[in-house]
Parts: structure tokens; sequence; C-alpha cells
């Protein structure tokens, strides 16, 4: 099977359903779908044992915040590439702010431990099942998952900050 | 929602701290030695620590600590315009700073639709591969250092000097480049730049050779190195390894065949794999490469073709000084470029190269502002990195030392 767009679509939509994988479109070359929390490992793990398709692969992670977008304020991107048939496709999952969590991919790829790490430093998702879930770059005692977009950068002109070593 | 998280996280906290002491008591009643190696320690080359449980000199377990020269980045980015952001990308592998660069710029022109000319896709081929082989030159000298051998390290050293002289002559600056502009370079190759070049193609095969010569077969670099820090293919395509560390266990992804940008299609060259995925082999993966970039180089500067430096796409690219201050419509655009005023179109994007130490990837999300909404950056270091534990337990301590520097982890891009 030549792996197309609509190939891979077709298989994934006649795998899990219409209900499951929605939101489909081309940004890039590169074909982005949505799924939902329930189907996210099922989905992956599909990927990676089909024959035809051989995703396996974990090219990124990325956290995205969209405060706007009320019930679904974070998104869980998943980029994954087949090294085989060289067929890249990223996965979106949206998951409200105030229950962020999502089950861990550390059991399929090692490479995710880090990544999840990350995402929960930075955007607070939770990962459940995932084996060592803390911070990985900010301090521990940080109370806060600084990318969200509520917390804008530092003023550059604040004052109340004295460094006499610096001169502001 | 903040409370709630917030207790849920200090609970989680909490619980992992038992756990780790509880672990750390464990092993004191074993009568293990608990060992600091790091944050700064001359040996990992940069800022990050591992507590290390031995026994005696082997390693029993491993904890990694990073965030040490953590910016950033990316909250950074969702503030500033595209062009401010090039500066930031230098700083992550610090050894090769045009990759990040052109990688950055790339998958902005990507965004933008935006055609560049053939000649600065070879300018651009140029300045990326004399960044791979500054690159893998720090690395494989510095691995002579570690076990053992200044000698090579001092010679090859003098070579990254000339790399940066060309570096200077293109763009200004040494380090941290900045070099191009999203849509080209920022000015031609001048005829200094051109001759440097040339002169470096003449001078660096004889140094490499005689670089490769005095470790490629000698004993003791071999006894220290051959089976030290190996990890499978299967492993290391689990912990998403790309570049030489995954080619030297003999997996041949590179982005430049795989994915090809920057005209890479138009030039002749190999990819080394390795067989064992061990330092050794990590090693000649990446003196392999050094002739292969200058394979690139030389077929680039050769062939290199007539025409433009840079786009044709005023909206994005900066016009010529002397022009802003002779018409308006230079005036307008310099304006509106320099004070962030441009919007880029909506979308998203995701574009990788081949850096120093692997699939280096951009993915970018704008929502049609000034400034991107997400930047995401796919950092090779930080995801490979994960594996050291893995790759040192069960080994020496002196092993250690020499898979980390074969890794080529960078504090910089491993902690962004």
């Amino acid at each position: 099977m030549e792996l197309t767009n609509e190939n891979v679509l077709g298989k994934l939509i006649a795998q899990f359903g219409e209900e499951n994988i929605f939101d489909a479109y081309d940004p890039d070359g590169i074909m982005t779908l949505t799924t939902t929390r329930e189907n996210i490992i099922a989905l992956i793990q599909y990927l990676y044992d089909d024959k035809d398709l051989q995703v396996q692969f974990l090219t990124t992670m990325a956290g995205i915040h969209f405060p706007d977008h009320k019930g679904r304020e974070l998104c869980m991107m998943y980029q994954l590439h087949s090294l085989r048939h060289n067929y890249r496709l990223r996965i979106k999952v949206f998951v409200p702010a105030e229950d962020p969590v999502l089950p861990t991919l550390t059991n399929i790829y090692a490479a995710a431990n880090w990544m999840e790490r990350e995402a929960y430093d930075f955007y607070g998702f939770i990962f459940t099942g995932h084996p060592n879930l803390i911070r990985i770059l900010n301090i521990e005692e940080m109370e806060y998952h600084p990318m969200l977009k509520q917390y804008p950068l530092e003023d550059q002109t604040r004052e109340d900050k004295i460094d006499t070593y610096f001169g502001r | 929602m903040a409370t709630d998280n917030k207790t849920a996280d200090t609970d989680q906290l909490q619980e992992f701290r038992d756990n780790r002491d509880l672990k750390l008591q464990d092993k004191k009643n074993e009568n293990l030695t608990t060992l600091n190696l790091g944050p700064t320690h001359p040996a990992t080359h940069g800022i990050f620590q591992n507590i290390l449980q031995m026994d005696g000199e082997v390693i029993m377990d491993a904890v990694p600590t990073i965030g040490y020269i953590h910016r950033a980045f990316e909250k950074i980015a969702e503030r500033r315009p595209f062009y401010q952001i090039t500066p930031l990308t230098d700083r992550m592998n610090y050894c090769s700073s045009p990759i990040n660069n052109m990688g950055y710029h790339m998958t902005v022109e990507k965004l933008l639709g935006i055609e560049i000319p053939k000649r600065a896709q070879y300018i651009r081929v140029i300045m990326m591969e004399l960044a791979r082989i500054s690159d893998h030159l720090i690395c494989n000298s510095i691995l002579g250092v570690d076990s053992g051998a200044f000698t090579g390290f001092l010679y090859v050293m003098q070579e990254r000097e000339h790399i940066y002289d060309i570096y200077e002559e293109v763009c200004g600056a040494r380090l941290t480049t900045n070099m191009g502009r999203i849509g080209g370079m920022e000015r031609d190759l001048s005829p200094k730049a051109l001759h440097l070049i040339g002169e470096f193609l003449k001078r660096f095969p004889k140094v490499w050779a005689e670089f490769e010569k005095m470790l490629t077969r000698n004993r003791i670099f071999i006894d220290r190195t051959v089976g030290v820090g190996a990890i499978t293919a299967e492993r290391a395509l689990s912990y998403s390894f790309t570049g030489p560390n995954l080619r030297a266990t003999g997996v041949d992804y590179d982005v430049r065949v795989m994915n090809p940008y920057s005209s890479y299609g138009d030039f002749e060259f190999e990819i080394p794999v390795g067989a064992k995925g061990d330092t050794y082999d990590r090693y000649l993966v990446r003196n392999e490469e050094v002739w292969q970039s200058l394979k690139i180089i030389e077929q680039a500067y050769k062939n290199l073709p007539e025409g433009s430096y840079h786009a044709d796409a005023p909206h994005y690219y900066l016009p010529p000084k002397q022009e802003v201050y002779t018409s308006m419509e230079a005036l307008i655009y310099h304006f509106k470029i320099v004070m962030g005023e441009i919007d880029a179109p909506k979308g998203e994007v995701y574009h990788s190269v081949e850096g120093g130490n692997g699939e280096l990837g951009f993915y970018l999300v704008s929502d049609g502002g000034r400034t991107p909404y997400r930047l995401h950056f796919r950092r090779p270091c930080f995801i490979y990195y994960q594996a050291y534990t893995e790759m040192i337990v069960g080994g020496q301590l002196a092993d250690a030392i020499l898979t980390l520097s074969s890794l080529n982890v960078i504090a910089g891009e491993l902690d962004a």
C-alpha cells in the first residue's frame, strides 16, 4: 500500500470510527488529525504494530495552550514518523484545563519519558502511569506551569528589582 | 483550576520525594557510594549533574538532573517578532549555530511560502556543512582528551578557528552567529570568504587525516572505546535517537537524504553507519561524516550558481541600507520589519534539519500575529540524553565519561 494521507486516514477511520478520528487536515504536507484521550494509546499502538504503516518513531511531543477554546484548552501534539516508509503524521488530543490528564506513552516509546516530563513541567499535563512524573527543566519548588498563556514574560521596564551589579 | 492542580502537584511531588529518599536509603544499606558527577565537572563539558550510585568503580544507578542553563526560549519566542528569534536559536547547539539559524529560517520560509534562489541555498549548504565539521571536530577531539590524548585536540582546534574566520567574514560573528535572514543570506559571499573556504578545503583534509591516524588505530584509544556505552538499534529507536548516535547503531536515517532541504538532493554523498553503537562506532561515524561534509562543500563551492543571494520577499527580508535612505518603499518595509509590524499568515509547520547531533526540528504554530503562537524546538540532545543512564549502568566510571563525550551532549541544546 502506498502511504498517502488519504489512504492512511481511511485506514485509521475504518479501524477506529469517525467519532474517534476527526478534524483531519494537512497544514504542511504532514497529516494532522485529532483523537480523544481514550483512544490515543490504542491509536499509537495500532500505528506501531500495523504491518503496512510501521510508524515506529516518536519524533516529538509538544503541548499547546488555547485559553479561548472553552472545554478543550490544552492540546498535546504527538508527531510520529514511519522510518520504513518515510511518512510523518501528527496526532492531537485536546483536554480541558481543569482536567489535564492523559495516559502515558512510555510503554511504547522510551523517549516519551522526558518529553512527558517536559509537558508536565511547562503545561501541567498529568500522565497517568508515568514512572517518574516530576519537573525536568524548572526547579521542583515552582508552583505554576510557565508556558500557559496566562503567565506573561517579565516586564522589561519593572523597577522593583534592584540589582546594583547590572544597574537596573 | 489553579488551586486544585497545585495541591495535586504538591502531593505528587512529595510522594516522589519520599520514594526517592527511600530508594537512596536502601542503596545506602548496601554500602554503595554516592558520587556527584557534575553539575560543574571538567569532564561533563557543560552544566548537568548525574548522581551516581557506585559499587567500587562500577556504576549501579544514575539519576540525571538537567535544566541548569534553561533559558525559556520557547516562552520568549512567543513574545518576539519572527526575525528576533534567530539569535535565540544560536544558543542551543552553540557548536554548530549556523545549522540552528538556518533550520529556523527555513521553517519560517515554509510558513510564508517563500521560494529561495539556488545560490542562497548553496551558500547555506556550505555554511551548514562547515558547522557540522566544527561540531564533529570538537566532539571527536574532546573524546581524545577524555581518553588521555590532548595533542589532537589542540591541533584540530586551530582548524575550528579557521572555520570561525569564515563565519566572521560571512556574518560578522564567530560563535553565536545569527547568520542569514528569513529569505536568504544577509549578504553575498565576499571574495575573501570564497578565498578562505578554498584555503580551508585545501588545508583541512591533511589535518583531519593526521588526526584520524593518531586515534583510529591507536591501541589505547581502541581499548578505551570499543564496547563502551553500547546501545542496540532497537533501544536507540525507542529512545528516538537521531544523527550520528543513531547511525552508529546501524540505522541509516539522515534528514538530509530522507527529506532533502536546501538543495541537498543536488549533492553526492554517503551516509556512514556503524554496527555496534558503541563509543568507537560513534567516533568512526563522526569522522567519516566530516569527510562527507568536505565532499559536499567541495561540490557546492565548485558549482556555486549565479543569481541572487536572497529571495524577493520585501515584506520579510530587510532592504539594503542604502536603499532605505533613498527609496520610500524600502523605508516603509524597513520600518515595518524592524518594528515587528509584519503579520505572518496563519498556519502550522514542522521543518527539520540534520543538526550536528541529529534531527533538529522546529514546530511552529502561527495564529496570524506578529509572533509565533507556539514554537517548539525538537532538540536531539534533550531526547537522546535520557538513554544515558541505561548506557552507563553496569560500566565503570571512566567509561561513563567517554560515553558522555561521545554522545556529544551540548548543555545549551539540552536545556534550551
